[in-house]
């Protein structure tokens, strides 16, 4: 009798925060676009980062993206997640130049770039994005694969998803057909195209290559401690599965002589 | 207080003096070791102390937390980033915070349905009742205003909508909400207010806890079977029920602890992993998963389609948004009056065969609020949510009272231990457990 109670309340709690959630996946009113379901490595129980990939997508960042978005939270000394070392984070930090001061006498001034700056944004302020943009900023790349529903699978589309219009849809001068993009009309004109950049590891720089790198690489930078937190979370589940176990075969023990 | 519990006997002469001057020992011993609880609680009766568990779970993540992060509009969002990046274990302690407000909620859904179903807030528990009453509100508010410190667009837009609420209110509606947000859009001296009292309300309500648990334990707790027990049906707190609390308390985090490093972000929304945009407004603005009843409660509220006849309101100066805004209130501040509305001398449903499925259409009720309150509201969402509004409201105010008059409850047994109850399928078949 108990124990179904219990198996009820664990139910019920699932039942209620999963109910609960479903409207939050839900309420995307964009429901008739159906994002392409890549199986991501970061997905999963035991999830990670796939270095290879995510270092591939720095490259794609770098030579294609950063022209107009930043990655503002991202400090160059993360990237040893990636498995670059000390020298190769120094070296890559100071292919950067960052604005530092006021200095003694009251100036700023340019330095190279240091492991401990954050990446540069491309622009100075977001009036000076949106002003070079047509009227609005590029957004911050740093949170993205957070920042939209579905976000790893949604960037992915969007990045592969340019279209010829469908017949009846005409697309204002300045916008893209996009496949993916609520509303399908997107200012950004297709960022990829095939062998745009030269991968060191000799991987063929396809756009579904491109696209499915630079999305491992923004997941990393969106949630650095994803493999941390997987690692970690695993631990946690085994400590309390066995801790359960304990817990219950003492209640039961301690309330054996309760006749009820 | 548990009166007939006698006083610990100390070995330790120094703490018998302490004790004779400070008697907390022996208050802490009589209230939370000797305490006598019915032998025959479920595990239904967990979510409490689960709540307080989650409750101090929320104000030691929240203080750290709070040394970190920068209640200022310009670096909120950033020192959120920071917290997620820099600071050591900083990622665990912002997704067991943001989690642990949906665990302490869901916990607190379940512990008020089960006061429902065995009918905990009768005589003599109704302020027991209503002092959890006041906990959900002061919750409620302490969620929404940990929500707007992110400054995420949910945050700023959350709190927009929200705080402007407050303008339906006749006359002096646009001067409150000048007022609450110190300026005349939300902005900084919002974020800086709504830390303060985010900081404030969870000591608030620490208080309301003790209070809650002062009222609990004048009459002890109900029990499954609803009646009044005697000193033999029940077993002291220690060791039976901390450890029964400890075995629910690890289950319940296996939960918790999946959200927290397996879906952090699920029971949140994207939006707000952008930072706050005055000029931009989110296409589709959404609570938080447990606000959405009453969220749906508000929006139904409208003078058309099924509450079109309600129209004549307007004509007394009572526009379709304060009439939202006073349906939604009215939601919460029904529960207070509960005690009186329910006209059933028998507390638990397993004795009163129309209130157990009327109990059931609540919790559907809510579910389908919760749904209404996340979907876009097109003619067919705000046609169930009205129903389901005008059925919350029918059954608090028509239904409890006329079924206490009306239904024929079940013979009583004497004790817990005497079922009188005939063998019903099995599964309540022995109500004294």
């Amino acid at each position: 009798m108990r124990t179904r109670d219990l198996f009820l309340a664990v139910a019920a709690t699932l039942g209620f925060a999963v109910v609960g959630a479903a409207p939050g996946a839900a309420q995307d009113g964009h429901a008739a676009i159906h994002l392409k379901d890549v199986s991501w490595p970061s997905e999963g129980l035991f999830g990670t980062i796939d270095r290879a990939g995510a270092q591939r997508g720095l490259q794609v960042y770098r030579e294609v993206c950063a022209a107009c978005h930043g990655l503002q939270y991202v400090a160059f000394r993360t990237l040893s997640d990636l498995g670059y070392n000390e020298d190769e984070i120094k070296a890559l930090a100071a292919e950067y130049t960052i604005t530092d001061g006021p200095d003694d006498s009251g100036e700023m001034f340019e330095r190279p770039g240091l492991p401990s700056d954050r990446v540069p944004s491309p622009y100075p302020n977001e009036q000076a994005a949106a002003a070079a943009n047509g009227g609005k900023a590029p957004p911050d790349l740093s949170l993205i694969t957070k920042a939209r529903m579905n976000g790893q699978d949604y960037l992915y589309s969007l990045l592969t998803g340019y279209e010829d219009p469908p017949a009846d849809l005409e697309v204002p001068a300045g916008g893209y057909y996009n496949a993916y993009f609520p509303g399908h009309v997107i200012a950004m004109p297709p960022p990829l195209s095939a062998d745009q950049v030269t991968y060191a590891d000799g991987t063929p720089a396809t756009v579904d290559q491109m696209a499915s790198d630079v999305t491992q690489f923004l997941t990393w930078a969106a949630e650095p401690k994803l493999e941390a937190r997987k690692q970690t979370g695993l631990k946690v589940m085994l400590f309390l599965l066995v801790l359960s176990g304990l817990t219950f075969a003492l209640k039961r023990k301690v309330w054996a002589d309760v006749p009820h | 207080m548990a009166a007939d519990v006698p006083n610990p006997v100390f070995k330790s002469g120094v703490l018998r003096w302490i004790d004779d001057r400070l008697p907390l020992v022996s208050w802490s011993y009589k209230e939370f070791v000797a305490y006598p609880a019915p032998k025959n609680l479920n595990y239904w009766w967990n979510f409490g102390s689960l709540a307080g568990i989650v409750l101090t779970l929320q104000i030691l993540t929240g203080i750290v937390l709070a040394m970190h992060y920068t209640p200022h509009t310009a670096y909120a969002f950033a020192s959120v980033e920071h917290i997620m990046r820099d600071v050591n274990w900083g990622w665990l302690l912002r997704y067991a915070h943001a989690n642990g407000a949906s665990m302490f909620f869901i916990a607190v859904y379940i512990h008020i349905f089960r006061g429902l179903y065995y009918g905990s807030y009768k005589a003599p528990r109704e302020l027991l009742w209503m002092l959890g009453v006041v906990i959900l509100v002061l919750m409620m508010a302490a969620a929404f205003m940990g929500y707007v410190l992110p400054w995420g667009q949910m945050s700023f837009w959350g709190a927009t909508v929200i705080t402007n609420l407050f303008s339906a209110i006749p006359f002096v509606g646009e001067s409150i909400v000048t007022w609450f947000w110190g300026g005349f859009s939300v902005d900084n001296p919002t974020l800086n207010r709504f830390y303060s009292l985010h900081y404030l309300v969870p000591f608030v309500l620490v208080a309301v806890v003790f209070l809650h648990i002062l009222a609990l334990h004048q009459f002890g707790s109900n029990n499954p079977v609803g009646i009044d027990l005697t000193k033999k049906d029940k077993i002291p707190f220690h060791p039976y029920y901390t450890i029964k609390d400890t075995f629910g308390l690890v289950v319940f985090l296996m939960v918790f602890a999946f959200f927290v490093f397996y879906a952090p972000n699920y029971l949140g929304h994207p939006d707000n992993y952008i930072p706050a945009n005055p000029l931009s407004t989110p296409a589709h603005i959404v609570p938080e998963w447990y606000f959405l009843p009453f969220y749906a409660i508000l929006r139904s509220t409208v003078y058309e389609q099924l509450f079109a006849p309600l129209g004549f309101l307007a004509w007394f100066g009572i526009s379709a948004k304060l009439a939202g805004v006073i349906a939604m209130f009215a939601s919460l501040l029904v529960l207070l009056v509960l005690p009186w509305l329910d006209t059933s001398k028998v507390r638990s449903s397993r004795f009163r065969p129309i209130y157990k499925w009327v109990f059931w259409l609540l919790v559907i009720d809510c579910a389908v609020l919760t749904w209404a309150g996340g979907q876009v509201p097109t003619t067919t969402v705000v046609w169930i949510g009205q129903f389901a509004t005008l059925y919350y409201f029918l059954h608090f105010l028509i239904i409890l009272p006329l079924l206490g008059k009306l239904e024929r409850p079940l013979p009583l047994p004497k004790s817990i231990d005497e079922p009188v109850l005939p063998p019903r399928g099995g599964v309540t078949a022995q109500p004294a457990e």
